[in-house]
């Protein structure tokens, strides 16, 4: 199975290459993409020198173009897609309708995936991506089981990737508006979630109080550690009971899961965290590289406790693979 | 072209008589144009409603409301893929897509766009129509400026827009149950306790201040999204189709009340101010058309 890595800079890049990634995705830095966050991303130099290096070192790159484009000025979008072409990257990552319209119209050479973001959970919706657009891998949304999952790679002739490793939204991808009710930045369209334009952090009581917009997420006792206020991630109070109501703030971690997800006929696994620094990505990708290789030669998973200590807050949790986290 | 208000489907979990009965005053005094109907939140209540769909849109269509059928929002096992293909395949009425994958089927025949389809851009609207969208129900994240490019885009197309200006907006659909989780359940085990709540179950900040509203696998804003002042501003740009979102309250007198402002016998800070008075506790917003965060509200300060 193929490792497919994150990187939020060039660094992080080569150090995903260096690390055994077979392919590293990142985004151009503007709102195309899902991680637009401050100080990060490639400029069109950068992902031209990113893709020189990962084909030196036999990887490749894969270019996320993958928020809803604009209404009224979709040109950025439509370059993004130009200009990764040309940079020579070996496919893009789309989620939006129109903007995969465009693409392979254009471009017929380029290779197209379909997002997360497109949020295609059944074979009749990635069907139609594949007739209309042409699509040769479709980034499975993080609603279905492993199940699902298997069902699906047996009705449909495609290429699948999953999830394995990284932040996990708990809502369907690309179809949630959360951030925006508060903040009025949203991943569909701003790239962003949660963003830290938005987030405050007061002392009140001895507590440590985290805000996104106007509203509190979080309270944390003296010594309890605290978390980035992400919104669905938060503290909430439903029939005066106090809880994680969406989502603990946890990581997913599905290495476990590696013989199932072979099984389910799944071809590339993905690690979240373009946001992430270049130790991080280093860290995660060697330790997901050595698991991979082993369960490939030898059939068995070996245990990930170092991945676990570098799961947000420690703790990780196999997501919707497992039907029980419904 | 005259304004057409809609209603669309209802998304809560609501006793299946008493769904039906909502449908049956609709029929007989609610004045909308269109009435959205089926079980769109989560395919474990679908069944419940089954039976009485046929004496709901029967009496719908004798009243000369057009109806239209709509389909679920998540689309995973399949059973609910069956259960897409089989409202299709068979269905008397037009249909209303909320899944990318109910498109494969609709192709070629004239159908409606739902707000939980990702339209965002005049690219992804052209498309739509030439798929044989003939309406689209915006996603209601869309500010003005989208709203009026967009307008451009469906005139080109013959496409005509709609919008929701009254109701909880959906803003996030999940595999997992949130309302069983609330209560310590799993989706599987739920127990239906999502029918507890008519309008969705509060959600509060630690703070104590309200927040979101939960409606099963469905996350929704505590706010009552009301556009009024902006529905002319909408005509303006060509957008003629308004969305109501069912709630407990008298949606009777919500439809008349929004055909009032549509007609002029009413002035929208008025209607506001009535709108306000029946919704009760949960703030009104606008935020989303306003270009800001969904939960504010612009320009409507209570006189």
């Amino acid at each position: 199975m193929e490792l497919i890595c994150p990187a939020g800079t060039l660094a992080a890049l080569r150090a995903a290459v260096d690390a055994g990634a077979d392919s590293v995705y990142c985004g151009f830095r503007d709102e195309t993409n899902a991680r637009n966050f401050p100080g990060l991303n490639f400029s069109r130099e950068e992902l031209r020198e990113g893709v020189r290096y990962a084909h030196a070192h036999n990887s490749q790159v894969f270019v996320a173009i993958n928020t809803y484009m604009a209404a009224g000025r979709p040109q950025a979008w439509f370059k993004a897609v130009d200009d990764a072409h040309a940079c020579g990257a070996d496919a893009v990552i789309l989620a939006d309708i129109g903007l995969l319209d465009y693409a392979s119209k254009t471009h017929k050479d380029l290779r197209l995936h379909l997002s997360v973001q497109a949020s295609a959970s059944n074979p009749d919706a990635i069907r139609l991506y594949q007739q209309r657009f042409g699509i040769r891998r479709v980034v499975l949304p993080r609603v279905l089981t492993i199940q699902d999952i298997a069902k699906l790679n047996k009705e449909v002739d495609i290429e699948t990737e999953v999830f394995v490793f990284g932040g996990m939204c708990p809502m369907a991808e690309g179809r949630c508006s959360l951030s925006s009710y508060a903040t009025g930045n949203s991943p569909n369209v701003q790239g962003v979630c949660s963003p830290a334009s938005h987030v405050r952090y007061e002392q009140r009581d001895g507590d440590l109080v985290s805000r996104l917009g106007d509203f509190t997420i979080n309270v944390f006792e003296d010594g309890e550690p605290a978390g980035y206020p992400t919104l669905c991630k938060g503290r909430f109070v439903s029939h005066d009971k106090a809880q994680y109501l969406f989502e603990e703030p946890t990581s997913l971690n599905a290495v476990d899961l590696l013989p199932e997800l072979k099984a389910a006929g799944v071809m590339a696994l993905k690690i979240e965290g373009r946001q992430r620094g270049r130790a991080y990505i280093a860290a995660v990708v060697k330790q997901l590289r050595e698991a991979v290789d082993a369960f490939e030669r030898t059939g068995k998973v070996p245990s990930s406790r170092a991945l676990q200590d570098l799961a947000e807050g420690h703790t990780d949790t196999a997501g919707a693979y497992k039907k029980t986290w419904r | 072209m005259s304004a057409a208000l809609t209603l669309g489907p209802v998304l809560f979990n609501w006793n299946p008589e008493r769904w039906r009965d909502f449908y049956f005053r609709v029929a007989d005094e609610a004045p909308v144009d269109t009435v959205y109907v089926g079980e769109t939140v989560c395919s474990k209540r679908a069944p419940f409603l089954a039976e009485h769909i046929p004496a709901v849109v029967e009496r719908l269509a004798a009243a000369g409301k057009e109806v239209v059928l709509s389909t679920p929002a998540l689309v995973t096992t399949e059973r609910e893929r069956a259960a897409v293909r089989d409202l299709i395949e068979h269905a008397e009425y037009r249909l209303e897509a909320n899944d990318i994958g109910a498109l494969a089927y609709l192709a070629g025949k004239p159908h409606d766009i739902g707000p939980l389809v990702n339209v965002y851009n005049e690219s992804a609207l052209a498309w739509m129509a030439g798929n044989g969208a003939a309406r689209v129900c915006l996603p209601p994240e869309l500010t003005r400026d989208a709203l009026r490019a967009l307008a451009g885009e469906a005139a080109k197309h013959a496409v005509a827009l709609e919008v929701m200006v009254f109701g909880r907006l959906p803003l996030a659909i999940s595999a997992r149950c949130y309302h069983a989780r609330a209560h310590g359940l799993h989706k599987d085990g739920c127990q239906f306790v999502c029918n507890q709540d008519d309008d969705g179950m509060q959600v509060d900040t630690l703070d104590g201040e309200a927040f979101l509203a939960v409606n099963g696998t469905q996350t929704m804003s505590y706010t009552y999204n009301a556009l009024l002042a902006e529905m002319a501003e909408m005509s303006a740009m060509g957008i003629n189709r308004f969305r109501l979102s069912p709630h407990s309250l008298d949606m009777v007198a919500v439809a008349r009340l929004f055909r009032d402002v549509l007609d002029g016998r009413t002035a929208a800070g008025e209607a506001r101010n009535r709108l306000a008075e029946m919704v009760g506790a949960a703030p009104l917003s606008n935020g989303f058309y306003q270009g800001r965060e969904g939960v504010a509200l612009v320009g409507m300060e209570t006189d």
